[in-house]
């Protein structure tokens, strides 16, 4: 084959997997929207309704108990678990530990990573039944944080080590402490830092084994942080499995919920690092 | 050299440990005195800034750096003292080679240090911010974008601002690592201004890689090779009268263009002024 004809040739294989990759997602997120859009056209009650006593037989009222327990569970974990992984991600840069040290995290982080969600549900049960506890909107969130902070420290370890070390060495020369060093390193890397935050909330609310064993699969509103709970994505699960088509319809209004709710933070993250790149140095350049 | 002393070492030795071992200053004791401008100058990877970071010790950020001997700010030492260390940077400015706005705006980047250190209430600071970057003649250029971020000026006005920001913490003396390198020969030309007027006030040591900048803004000048000191003198001693043989061949090297004088091809290419972007 001559030069120029594999040159084609890969040319032409590279456009037809995007175009491959893009048809998939777009059929995804279009099926998503049509048919939960037409429900939420139709019906937007669902989302704001607290469920019937009998909600997965008949379809009475809406599946308002999982978007509350979604955002219950999600927003404290991913405040608590992005408070941890920034303070871990500083603790990894050379001020305060050896390269040794960092390495070594470093590659638990990525095992965590690469750990399937179930198994961190599995742990936090454990933790219930020893406690002699209830699964509870709490656990959920415990369990949400654990699975969330690895992503998170990996993204904020990252962005902390591309942020130019003229930041930090200015920073050091005014007099700065090594805390007020991190502290200005973090606004410098923050871009990175957020896409981290972000990421680990859209994985963190798109999970479902992480919240099964932990907050449950009730089917009722959750009263309180003791209380059984659950998430969007166990109610699709459950609506999808359902007899009842109309209940099965609402799993294609909660999987519009969630598809917005994640496009609406990838959009935020965008426009959040986009506000502050222009400040981080060579901002606009780069 | 009979003036005020601000900065002295003594028998300053800096080692960079890990796989390769590099002896990057080589006891090195010299003095530099007050409010002049004293410019340190030799080929790259000879120690320079090496020795500017030992003077507020700033390379003890960088994990593998070990040091022995002493600087003395006045009569104190600044390795062996009780003063926190970043009140002893702070009385010792250090400007960077890159210019690095912090990622604030312009404002807050010269108030980031005087913030650090000392309680400001919010009109004292605008007077603050406003008389350093008048100082550092950026002033007029920014006064009317102060909640812009540092970032979006150019390179040269970037420089200016960081030396806005370190004289804002009120060193006694100011390190300044090539700080013109980085720039276009104008942005530069007004950073040389700006050091011209502020060596008025201040002590500042300067490395810089060009003679012909030692020649036009030095007072004294301090010829480091291979991390030992060669040879300091006045600046029109230094260039006129040089005592050591390689000090005659450095300087020879730099001001003739005279290429059969078979000079150091590192320091020619040095000499050239680099224009980024
Ligand atoms: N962090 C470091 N680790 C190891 N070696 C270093 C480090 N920083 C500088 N060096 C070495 O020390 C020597 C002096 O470097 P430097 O002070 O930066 O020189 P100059 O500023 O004159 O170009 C060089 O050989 C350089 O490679
Ligand atoms: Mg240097």
């Amino acid at each position: 084959m001559d030069r120029y004809t594999e040159q084609r040739l890969f040319g032409l294989l590279a456009r037809a997997s995007a175009a491959l990759i893009l048809a998939v997602l777009v059929m995804v997120v279009g099926v998503t929207l049509w048919r939960g859009g037409r429900v939420f056209i139709t019906d937007p009650a669902v989302m704001v309704t607290a469920p019937g006593s009998r909600y997965m037989l008949d379809g009475g009222g809406g599946f308002l108990h999982a978007v509350l327990g979604s955002i219950f569970i999600v927003v404290p974990a991913t405040v608590v678990a992005s408070i941890l992984a920034i303070s871990t991600a500083i603790f990894l840069q050379s001020d305060y530990s050896s390269e040794r040290t960092s390495d070594v995290i470093n590659m638990f982080l990525n095992v965590l990573w690469g750990t399937p969600p179930i198994v961190y549900g599995v742990f936090v049960l454990t933790i219930i039944i020893a406690a002699g506890a209830q699964t509870s909107l709490i656990f959920g969130t415990v369990a949400i944080a654990i699975f969330q902070y690895p992503i998170m420290t990996r993204y904020a370890d990252e962005a902390l080590r591309a942020a130019p070390d003229t930041v930090k060495e200015a920073s050091y020369g005014l007099g700065a402490t090594r805390f007020e060093t991190a502290r200005i390193t973090v606004r410098a890397a923050l871009p990175g830092v957020i896409a981290g935050i972000i990421m680990g909330f859209a994985r963190g609310i798109g999970d479902a084994a992480t919240v099964l064993f932990t907050a449950g699969r009730s089917t009722q509103m959750p009263g309180g942080p003791f209380d059984p709970a659950t998430t969007l994505p166990i109610l699709i699960f459950e609506q999808a499995a359902s007899f009842n088509a109309e209940v099965r319809s609402h799993a294609y209004a909660a999987s519009f919920v969630l598809i917005v709710a994640v496009l609406a933070l990838v959009l935020a993250s965008k426009l959040l690092a986009g506000r502050f790149a222009r400040f981080a140095p060579g901002g606009r350049h780069s | 050299m009979n003036d005020d002393i601000a900065l002295r070492t003594d028998d300053l030795e800096v080692t960079y440990t890990g796989n390769r071992e590099v002896t990057a200053l080589d006891g090195v004791s010299t003095e530099f005195a007050e409010n002049k401008l004293t410019a340190i100058i030799g080929p790259s990877g000879c120690g320079k800034s090496t020795m500017l970071k030992a003077l507020n010790r700033l390379h003890e950020i960088q994990p593998n750096a070990e040091i022995t001997g002493e600087v003395y700010l006045g009569d104190e030492g600044i390795y062996d003292t009780d003063d926190p260390l970043p009140e002893i940077r702070r009385r010792v400015g250090y400007v960077p080679q890159t210019p690095t706005a912090l990622p604030l705006s312009i404002y807050n980047n010269v108030a980031y240090g005087a913030k650090l250190h000392g309680d400001y209430s919010s009109d004292e600071l605008d007077d603050l911010v406003e008389s350093y970057l008048r100082k550092v003649n950026l002033w007029d250029e920014v006064k009317d974008r102060l909640d812009d971020p540092g970032a979006e000026l150019s390179t040269g006005q970037i420089q200016r601002l960081c030396l806005a920001r370190s004289l804002a913490v009120e060193p006694e003396v100011l390190l300044c690592d090539e700080v013109t390198s980085a720039l276009d020969p104008i942005s530069a030309e007004q950073v040389e201004e700006t050091l011209e007027d502020l060596k008025e006030e201040y002590t500042i040591i300067m490395v810089t890689h060009s003679m012909d900048q030692a020649k036009r803004l030095a007072d004294d000048v301090i010829f480091l090779y291979l991390g030992e000191l060669v040879e300091a003198n006045d600046t029109r001693s230094f260039f006129e009268d040089p005592q050591h043989e390689r000090t005659q061949e450095f300087v020879k090297g730099h001001t003739a263009i005279d290429y059969d004088d078979e000079p150091d091809e590192e320091n020619v290419t040095d000499e050239q002024p680099v224009a980024t972007r």
